[in-house]
């Protein structure tokens, strides 16, 4: 710490010669930002008292990332996460004993801050003056090694533009500012330097507010940390939804020169990328299976079993229905599966389990058949195991209330997987009496690999592909005609893809393209055409403000483009 | 279907005791309950007894005729603990069915969104419970079914004077049976288990329809309400609410039922399944912090029995004491050796001579039989202790402030704990014990005496003897006291003539002395009780984890019940995403809290990535600070090349891993901005 402290005041003297010309645009600038600090300090004790405290506040080790500072970026953890092989980041507090007692808010905060602020030097005179480099790493090299062993000298060094993410300083006053700057590759010298400036000027004074503000005697300060705890979570709510505007930078994957992956690709590439810690997740597994036993006699018992925790838990239920179910009769449901619904589940039951032939009015019927046939025949057993007992199409509350009744009979031993973070919410007292859950905690850490594997669930990178295949599909078996009114649409959509508001084509004018166009001649064969496209969901129909119709294409614009290049070529 | 033990050891036979103790339980639970709602359903009874007699003069009078608009109604106030109440209303509808009428409707508001659903609804419970009751024949099925296609009151009460007539003509055979009891016209009882999920639109049509058909229709309405009576009328408008006549009942609340579960299962020797203080502790705040439901508590009791047999292989011990002592006799070596790992046995071996240490450790007969005198001891333990505590109850639930608090629970915890008597609660207590009055002290020691007296123990005749002297010494005080009194007067009389300041400083000493003297008598007294008290609890109140043998009956792993029962799912997400250590046991993932090393599988990498965004996340930005972090693991060999090959491989992990985060709730995808997901948490 002390070395730490001399090496700044170095700098600083070495700075001052150069940003002398800035000062008087500084000075008042300072005065905001010591107050500021100052708020940001008293946060700053809130947020990390518990943490200090740790194992007072069990909340403290789960939550660990309570750094009051939202500015503190995801790219400066990266790099900082890229130093540290292996390392914890937090440095040893006994390294500065004077300060951890005057200062009990978590010194590694400030130390952090002093190696971002030297980092801003650095690029200080990497901008200004290109001081020799062998000196700038000279520098570098010492403040880290003050902390951590730095392995990875040459990514610190070689990349300037990582560093200049760094230079994203722990300081909210500075947010906006260095954000952008973080993001946009290069921009003017100017404003960097009196960013820059504005560091300096912000940082002269840390050790003083620092001291100023310590905190109130021990006793205290634990008896608050609920209440500040609470207060802050509340604080870092309305933070984070204050401003509707979000700053983040611009950049988009297209401009990033790599091509999309689809799903088979990415299934091809991740069977490459080796399993990390397949040995520890192989014995987590087995430590489950052992339970596999007591789960039977639980279920027997009048019990459900819920699994819970992070991984896949799909293997394990598959190797638990394997192990144990196999002479029994039994129902496995892929939650996950985009089109699953109640009523297929009991289809399944009525048609298979009890081989009713027959239809019910509603799911309301079909369920209380069932329950009459397992209520009267005492023998018939049946085992449900739900993958994804909180999918997309399951959570619903009538879903929830018809599974749970179905759990309740004697006879259906019902056991499902939940990995969503609210799952939970999904029950009421009422359901969750139903359900008669034990809990277990299955935390397998594998990948979700048929959870997310259905195109729905993942994200822009490979969204399209079975978007644009159905499309083609789709308009493949359609007249001519059809497939040139569809075109039509799909053109006029794209010529409108940078109006953000654009609302879709009107049916009038749709109807008068068509027609200029011979596509159709009475606004009957239009709508009857429209009517086609919107059973298989091509199009969407929304009516407006004013009660007109309009048209619009739920695909998004680049699916929408390789669509119509596609067809280029095929015609 | 056999039992999923993995040592075979006695495992069918302590299934068998597990599941004969778990009937036991739930028959005796379900007995408390009937109990605990006789007094209610007496109530609802004679109300509908009432109600319907009304509607018999109605039929005659003209004026009932003009009020005869109104629904008789009870709302049946029932608490927040909406699960228990299912089985309230089971047991209610069979109390009506034997009563009052065979025609009964449970309708609860899933079952009927619409007015529709709810006619149909009703009328299917009405028209099976009238086949059920009358065993009708076919020609009725078929009425039946017709009737279900038109579903409309009228049809309603078509069916109801056509069942009527029936059993008049019908009158024979049923009235000898059930119709001595059913009238000559029973009401319609319609139950709507949870009145304030229907929908109000449902409700009042429901309302107004039928009683513009009440003439003909002996309908009587019970809502079941969670919250308060003020419901009602938030729910209807006035109009509604005006055609009903609303009686109210209050049901017994949940934490009385609890207390009386409580006291018949946990605080009585019968039971030789007990709970340890952690687990109780467990489950009575999940009564008290979570849901109020006694079903619930009854679960998890259930619950920590079928742990308590699987886990512990001598739980076979685990029953009434005299085939306790009969399967002592049959243990196998395994077993025995099994006694002597318990470490209450240990120290219990400690504690003798030498040759007994041997024999213990190396006969197994001697072994049985040492067993067979513990459990004997335990047994005697458990009786003695319960009366003890009830005793000590009744001294500690009157004093101010409560310091060992109000129930018997309470106290049963901390008795469970530790040494009660350590703790300053009980010295605080004991405190206050020493200032009681009189009266209330000696109506505690005759409750006390009642106590010792109706139980089970064989020692406590000494303990009722001395108990009853120290009555009867109240009793002489007492006399002694008023014999005083009258002689005071008498000297006040004596000494009215001398002047005032005389009077007033003889009278001043009086007092003084009166005081002091009456007193000291009474303090020495009421020391004695309250020391003889302490007394017994020292003797008897020993928490029960410093006897041996009482890992047996014991049920005390906390940390199982409170993991299966009251999980947190997201606290372990949580958990495996900061800290993978805990989960995988690899030396590299291992740190000093606080942070993850950039060795954590990717899912967590991309979490604690996310942790600091604000609302929005540029998956550009986010993935370049991925690949920062994995690239700088793959370390030197991979520095320069950065092939295709590999950034392809670390865009693949990057996806799978945002969509695993997706799939968990964390992120989700956004329209606000290109290339963006949204945060659906906040902070850290």
């Amino acid at each position: 710490g002390i070395k730490v402290r001399k090496n700044k005041t170095q700098l600083t003297v070495d700075v001052k010669r150069f940003v002398k010309k800035l000062e008087n645009i500084s000075d008042d600038e300072a005065q905001e930002v010591l107050e500021e600090k100052n708020y940001v300090a008293a946060l700053g004790i809130c947020a990390q008292d518990p943490m200090g405290n740790g194992s007072s506040v069990s909340g403290g080790e789960v939550y660990s990332f309570q750094t009051p500072k939202r500015s503190s970026k995801m790219a400066e953890l990266a790099s900082e996460l890229a130093q540290t092989p292996g390392q914890s980041v937090a440095p040893d507090p006994s390294k500065c004993p004077e300060k951890t007692a005057k200062t009990p808010q978590s010194s590694s905060n400030f130390l952090w801050a002093e190696i971002a602020w030297k980092c801003n030097l650095i690029l200080l005179f990497d901008w200004q003056r290109a001081v020799l480099r062998g000196y700038m790493f000279h520098l570098l090299m010492h403040v880290f090694s003050l902390l951590l062993q730095s392995r990875k000298k040459e990514i610190v060094f070689t990349t300037p533009y990582r560093l200049r993410k760094r230079l994203a300083a722990p300081d909210p006053y500075l947010e906006s500012e260095s954000e952008y700057s973080a993001s946009c590759s290069e921009e003017e010298d100017e404003e960097d330097q009196k960013e820059v400036s504005t560091v300096l000027s912000g940082r002269k004074t840390p050790a003083k507010t620092k001291a100023a503000s310590t905190p109130p005697p021990r006793n205290t300060v634990a008896k608050k940390i609920k209440e500040d705890k609470m207060s802050n979570l509340v604080e870092e709510y309305f933070e984070a939804h204050s401003s509707s505007k979000v700053l983040t930078s611009d950049r988009t994957l297209q401009k990033l020169q790599k091509r999309r992956l689809n799903q088979q690709t990415l299934h091809d590439l991740l069977e490459k990328a080796p399993l990390a810690y397949a040995a520890e997740i192989k014995e987590l597994n087995q430590q489950h299976e052992s339970l596999f036993s007591k789960w039977m006699l639980q279920l027997h018992l009048g019990f459900n079993i819920v699994l819970y925790g992070l991984g896949s838990k799909r293997d394990l239920l598959e190797k638990f229905r394997t192990s144990v179910l196999q002479d029994s009769v039994h129902l496995v449901v892929n939650g996950y599966f985009p089109s699953i619904t109640v009523r297929s589940i009991l289809n399944s039951i009525t048609e298979e389990v009890l081989e009713h032939i027959g239809t019910f009015r509603s799911p309301l019927d079909q369920l209380e058949f069932i329950i009459k046939r397992f209520k009267e025949d005492a023998s018939l057993e049946l085992y449900v195991l739900i993958h994804n007992l909180d999918s997309q199409m399951l959570r619903g509350e009538r879903s929830q209330q018809i599974l749970a009744q179905l759990s309740s009979l004697p006879t259906i031993y019902l056991i499902a997987s939940i990995d969503h973070i609210n799952a939970p919410l999904m029950w009421d007292q009422a359901k969750l009496s139903l359900y008669n859950w034990l809990w277990y905690e299955t935390t397998t850490f594998s990948p979700y690999v048929e959870e997310t594997s259905y195109e729905n669930s993942l994200l822009v990178q490979q969204s399209g592909s079975l978007a644009l295949s159905s499309l083609t599909h789709v308009l493949r078996s359609l007249t001519p005609n059809a497939r040139g009114i569809f075109r039509l649409l799909a053109q006029y959509q794209l010529e409108n893809k940078d109006n953000p508001s654009y609302p879709g084509l009107s049916f009038q004018d749709f109807y008068q393209q068509c027609r200029e166009a011979f596509l159709v001649n009475s606004d009957l064969t239009l709508r009857a055409q429209l009517t086609e496209f919107r059973d298989h969901k091509l199009i969407r129909t929304k009516r407006g403000a004013d009660g007109v119709e309009y048209l619009l294409i739920p695909v998004d614009d680049i699916t929408l483009t390789d669509f119509l290049e596609k067809e280029d070529e095929d015609v | 279907f056999g039992e999923g033990n993995k040592d075979s050891e006695d495992a069918a036979l302590r299934f068998v005791t597990s599941q004969a103790l778990w009937n036991q339980i739930k028959s005796e639970t379900e007995q408390i309950q009937e109990d605990l709602n006789k007094q209610l359903f007496d109530n609802l009874v004679s109300f509908l007894r009432r109600s319907h007699s009304e509607f018999q003069e109605k039929t005659t009078e003209w004026t009932c005729r003009m009020k005869s608009r109104e629904i008789p109604t009870a709302a049946l106030v029932l608490g927040v603990n909406v699960t228990d109440h299912d089985l309230t209303f089971r047991s209610l509808s069979e109390v009506l069915q034997n009563d009052i009428t065979p025609y009964i409707a449970l309708l609860e508001a899933k079952d009927c969104p619409g007015i529709k659903n709810l006619m149909q609804k009703l009328m299917g419970q009405l028209m099976n419970c009238c086949i059920d009751v009358d065993s009708l024949e076919d020609e009725d099925y078929v009425q039946v079914s017709q009737n279900r296609i038109r579903c409309s009151m009228t049809s309603l009460i078509n069916w109801y004077e056509s069942v009527t007539k029936k059993t008049d003509s019908e009158t024979p055979r049923k009235k000898r049976t059930s119709c001595s009891k059913h009238w000559q016209s029973p009401p319609v009882v319609v139950i709507f288990k949870d009145m304030e999920s229907f929908t109000t639109k449902v409700l009042q049509d429901f309302i107004v329809i039928s009683s513009q058909h009440i003439r003909e229709l002996p309908l009587v309405l019970i809502f079941g309400i969670a919250t308060s009576p003020m419901i009602i009328h938030s729910l209807l408008p006035h109009s509604v609410s005006s055609l009903l006549c609303i009686e109210l009942f209050q049901s017994l609340s949940c934490k009385e039922h609890l207390s009386t579960i409580i006291d018949k299962l946990l605080l009585t020797a019968q039971v030789p399944f007990k709970l340890g203080d952690k687990v109780l502790q467990v489950l009575i705040n999940i009564f008290l912090y979570h849901d109020f439901s006694v079903q619930n508590f009854i679960k998890g009791y259930q619950f920590c029995i079928v742990e308590h047999f699987c886990s512990q292989p001598l739980s076979v011990l685990c029953c009434q004491l005299v085939d306790a002592k009969k399967r002592v006799n049959s243990l196998s070596h395994d077993q025995c050796e099994n006694i002597r790992r318990l470490p209450s046995f240990r120290r219990y071996v400690e504690s003798q001579v030498s040759e007994k240490q041997i024999a213990l450790l190396t006969a197994d007969d001697f072994l049985k039989e040492i067993t067979q005198k513990l459990l004997e001891d335990l047994h005697v333990y458990h009786e003695n202790y319960v009366s003890v505590l009830r005793c000590l109850h009744v001294f500690t639930s009157s004093l101010p402030k409560y310091p060992l608090g109000k129930q018997i629970r309470e106290l049963h915890c901390a008795c469970l704990e530790n040494r009660v008597w350590e703790t300053e609660e009980y010295e605080s207590s004991l405190q206050l014990a020493r200032m009681l009055n009189k009266s209330d002290l000696v109506t505690m020691v005759q409750q006390c005496v009642e106590i010792f007296v109706s139980s089970s123990g064989k020692e406590f005749d000494k303990t009722v003897e001395k108990l009853k002297e120290f009555l009867t010494q109240f009793q002489k005080l007492e006399e002694a006291f008023q014999e005083q009194d009258v002689s005071v007067s008498s000297q006040k009389e004596l000494q009215k003539k001398t002047d005032l300041y005389h009077l007033q400083k003889t009278l001043l000493e009086l007092k003084e002395s009166r005081r002091s003297k009456k007193l000291t008598k009474f303090e020495m007294l009421r020391f004695e009780v309250v020391d003889y008290i302490d007394s017994l609890v020292r003797n008897y109140l020993v928490p029960a984890d410093h006897k041996t043998l009482h890992e047996i009956v014991y049920f005390n792993t906390a940390s199982v019940l409170r993991e299966h029962l009251n999980a947190a799912p997201r606290t372990a997400l949580h958990t495996a995403l900061n800290n993978p250590y805990c989960y995988l046991k690899n030396q590299d993932l291992k740190n000093d809290g606080g942070s993850i090393s950039n060795k954590a599988p990717d899912i967590c990498i991309v979490y604690k990535l996310h942790l600091e965004c604000g609302r929005l996340i540029n998956l550009v930005d986010w993935l370049e600070a991925f690949s920062t972090v994995v690239t700088a693991v793959e370390g030197p060999n991979g520095d320069a090349a950065s092939s295709d090959q590999v950034d392809d491989i670390i865009h693949a992990r990057f996806i799978r891993a945002v969509s695993e985060l997706e799939l968990l709730g964390f992120i989700k995808p956004s329209k606000q901005k290109t290339d963006h997901v949204a945060r659906l948490t906040w902070g850290g």
